[in-house]
């Protein structure tokens, strides 16, 4: 199975994840200072800035590009509730 | 006319005898709200002993007229009916929003159709708000609006409202609209307090401090940053009347009332205290001893690690308000609770469900305790501190009832690694996916 590397920045840890997990569900267990709202991509809450490797995750849904947009979203944030990994990246809160 | 040269003090004996008409609160600006004092019970979680007002404004310029917040929909006919009474709906040329919480936009669509020339003024946040709280149906007319942030400004022609944007006091879309000429702050709920007296004005009403400093604990508390980067806007306006949604009006001395928010936004355990170390607070519940000996050591463990310091507390032994209050103030927070028919038990959900009162965004939370048979308990609470937006960056520790030496060495080592967290000492680890848990 195809692997990737996320770090998150504030904690300054890395993971070794199977390519096509989703962010959240790195970012809870290993406790990084993403926060979550509703996790289903609806209120903003867990926007977080890919700092490294934007294109190294999946593609914004319309859906959430339009909550990205209602949040007034900068170039390069994401919701981590969304955004699956497909490569090494980089992460932060927003 | 007379609209604008009323007595102040006639009316606000007036309006204590029920008179429904607009109060004069200075030049060229009315009261407009609305009294709800059968009113005991605020949003769920607020007590209300002698109920609330719904404050709303009207400003007149010689170019035009500003409404500023409307009312609760129920309270609607005292709003138009005292809006009636100083304008006609075509003069209205804006309508202003602090926030749109249902109780100050209630009146707000009828607003609309009552004044369709007038331009809706809402703050930059609160677009994704407003077609939930108008909830327009297809065939009405699409409304329009215009969002505004900090130094944006509409002029009334001899009068020029300016606003600030001050988020999350305490709804994220909260804005403050300033009146330049007359130093008046229409301060949205910032500033207010659910205390209801016809005399309106702070220095006509009954005592109202408790009031203001109940609401203040419940409602600004939780957003203390923000409000304090929203005094940094408020303080260096000229203020000669403050004007809140809720409660007295803040004619007299209203300085003291900026400076009192200021006083109750700084942490005064902190001050106290002059301790630079980061804080550590173990709390605990134990059935037969297992559980306490397991805080114990993980704070004795966690004590070693220098920069952090650590306290013990036996839930049993103290009271939920100090506990918050020591809460709001600690770095990391670790809960120990035996697992009693597969629950954690109650006196640490008691805690747990108290803190919605202060934030908790970014604060280490770790879980621990003895079982018997499953051991839920643990993950249950780190599951809830997750939910509280706490990060949870050493996984929970449960040990099956009499913990052993090499048990108790275990529990010390958890101590260690969750103070090593806290000072950051984790840093720079690869972690395997699979070891995640």
């Amino acid at each position: 199975m195809p692997k990737a590397k996320i770090t998150f920045d504030d904690i300054s840890q890395t993971v070794n994840v199977p390519a096509g997990c989703r962010v959240i569900e790195i970012s809870e267990k290993i406790g990084a200072g993403i926060i979550y709202g509703c996790r289903e991509g609806d209120c903003g809450t867990c926007m977080m800035e890919v700092v490294e490797g934007w294109n190294n995750l999946s593609e914004p849904s319309v859906l959430e590009e339009k909550v990205l947009r209602d949040n007034m979203a900068k170039r390069h944030n994401r919701l981590a509730c969304q955004a699956q990994i497909l490569g090494d990246c980089k992460v932060k809160p927003a | 006319m007379s609209r604008l040269a009323n007595d102040p003090a006639q009316s606000a004996r007036g309006l204590a005898q029920g008179s429904p008409g607009a109060i004069p609160i200075t030049a060229g600006v009315h009261w407009i709200g609305a009294l709800d004092p059968q009113l005991r019970t605020f949003d769920i979680i607020l007590r209300t002993a002698n109920g609330t007002t719904y404050n709303s404004y009207l400003v007149r310029g010689d170019q035009g007229v500003a409404v500023i917040d409307t009312v609760k929909l129920e309270f609607a006919d005292d709003f138009f009916r005292r809006l009636e009474s100083v304008a006609d709906y075509a003069e209205i040329r804006a309508i202003v929003l602090n926030h749109l919480e249902p109780d100050h936009s209630g009146a707000l669509p009828e607003l609309m159709r009552r004044a369709p020339q007038a331009r809706l003024y809402i703050s930059t946040r609160a677009t994704s708000m407003l077609k939930a709280v108008l909830k327009p149906k297809e065939s009405d007319r699409p409304f329009e609006y215009q969002t505004v942030g900090t130094g944006d400004e509409v002029s009334l022609g001899s009068r020029t409202l300016r606003f600030l944007h001050t988020p999350f006091l305490h709804w994220p879309d909260t804005q403050c609209t300033y009146l330049v000429e007359d130093a008046v702050l229409f301060s949205g709920d910032v500033f207010g307090c659910h205390y209801c007296d016809a005399r309106l004005f702070n220095d006509l009403v009954g005592d109202f401090r408790f009031s203001f400093d109940y609401y203040y604990a419940h409602i600004m508390r939780p957003f203390k940053e923000h409000v304090v980067e929203a005094l940094k806007l408020i303080e260096p306006l000229p203020l000669k009347i403050v004007a809140p949604t809720h409660g007295p009006i803040l004619r007299e001395r209203p300085r003291r009332y900026v400076t009192h928010y200021r006083e109750l936004s700084t942490s005064s355990l902190t001050e106290r205290i002059g301790n630079e170390a980061l804080s550590l607070i173990v709390f605990y519940m134990s059935a037969y001893g297992s559980t306490a000996r397991m805080a114990e050591c993980i704070a004795a463990g966690a004590e070693e690690t220098p920069g952090v310091r650590v306290s013990l507390y036996d839930l049993e032994g103290g009271e939920t308000g100090p506990f918050v209050d020591l809460i709001e103030e600690a770095d990391a927070l670790a809960f120990g609770s035996p697992t009693i028919n597969g629950d954690a038990v109650k006196p640490v959900w008691d805690l747990l469900s108290s803190l919605a009162v202060v934030n908790l965004k970014g604060k280490l939370g770790a879980a621990f305790g003895s079982y018997g048979w499953s051991g839920e308990a643990v993950r249950m609470i780190e599951d809830r501190m997750r939910g509280l937006k706490m990060r949870v960056p050493v996984a929970g520790l449960r040990l099956k009832l009499i913990p052993t030496d090499e048990e108790l060495a275990e529990c010390r080592d958890f101590g260690r690694r969750l103070a090593s967290a806290l000072v950051g000492g984790e840093q720079g680890r690869v972690i395997d996916f699979a070891d995640l848990g």
